[in-house]
C-alpha cells in the first residue's frame, strides 16, 4: 500500500491530468521531494526554501499539517494527502 | 469557457451574501456540472477586510471534498469588492491559482451591485458573459 496524493486542478498539468498519484511514506517534505522527482516543477509550486508556501494548504487525511508538525509531519502507508492551493485575492 | 451559466436564485444568493458581509469582502464557490452552476457554498473570509479575502482553509477543503464526492466541478469562485470596481485587482490576478474556474466579482460601490465574471489565465484577464438561467 502506498500513500495516495490528491493533486489539485492547478497542478494537474504536471501529472498529465491525473488527479491522484501515488507517493512514498516518510515526511511531508520527503513526499514533496519524491513528487518533484517524478513530476518536475511540482516542488517549487508547493514549497519555497523547504517550507510549504503560504498559499498552499496540505492535509493528511482530514488534518491540516499546520496543526500537526508542518513539513515534518509523518506520512504513513495508506494515508491520503491532499494538496490544496488557497482561494484568496483582494 | 466563454460563458458562465448561473440560475437567477444563485445570483440573488451571491448578492445577498455580499451585502451581508459588507463592509468586508464576502467569498464563496459555485459548483455545478458541464459549466452550469447548481449550488452555492458561502465560505468565511478569514481576512475580515474590505480589500482582501482568503477562504477559511478548513471550510474550503471540506467543500472541495464534498464537491468531489458529488461529482461537481468548481464552476466559479466569487468575492465582493466593497470599495472598488467589478474588475480583478492585482492581488486577484497574482493569486488566481484556479485557472479552469471563472472568477466572479461583485462591486458594491454603487447603490445597485454590479456583478461580472472573468477568466484569469497567466496574468491575462478576459471578461466572461454571465447567462442567467
Amino acid at each position: 500500500m502506498a500513500v495516495k496524493v490528491r493533486i489539485p486542478t492547478p497542478l494537474q498539468k504536471l501529472t498529465d491530468g491525473k488527479d491522484e498519484v501515488e507517493g512514498e511514506p516518510g515526511t511531508i517534505i520527503s513526499l514533496i521531494n519524491f513528487l518533484n522527482s517524478k513530476y518536475p516543477g511540482m516542488g517549487e509550486r508547493i514549497t519555497e526554501g523547504g517550507k510549504v508556501r503560504k498559499f498552499v494548504n496540505i492535509y493528511i487525511n482530514d488534518e491540516d499539517i499546520r496543526f500537526l508538525k508542518n513539513e515534518e509531519t509523518e506520512v504513513k502507508d495508506g494515508d491520503e494527502v491532499s494538496i490544496v492551493p488557497a482561494i484568496a485575492g483582494g | 469557457m466563454d460563458k458562465l451559466f448561473v440560475p437567477r436564485e444563485l445570483i440573488a444568493e451571491i448578492l445577498a451574501h455580499c451585502k451581508e458581509c459588507y463592509p468586508y469582502e464576502a467569498c464563496g464557490i459555485l459548483a455545478g456540472q458541464f459549466g452550469v452552476s447548481k449550488k452555492i457554498y458561502k465560505i468565511k473570509n478569514i481576512e475580515k477586510s474590505s480589500v482582501s479575502y482568503m477562504m477559511e482553509p478548513g471550510e474550503q477543503f471540506t467543500v472541495m471534498k464534498e464537491m468531489r464526492e458529488q461529482g461537481l466541478e468548481m464552476t466559479a469562485i466569487y468575492h465582493s469588492h466593497p470599495v472598488s470596481s467589478a474588475y480583478p485587482s492585482p492581488k486577484d490576478v497574482s493569486l488566481a491559482f484556479y485557472q479552469d474556474s471563472v472568477y466572479v466579482i461583485v462591486s458594491l460601490v454603487n447603490d445597485e451591485p454590479l456583478i461580472k465574471a472573468f477568466e484569469i489565465k497567466d496574468d491575462i484577464i478576459k471578461e466572461i458573459e454571465i447567462i442567467y438561467s
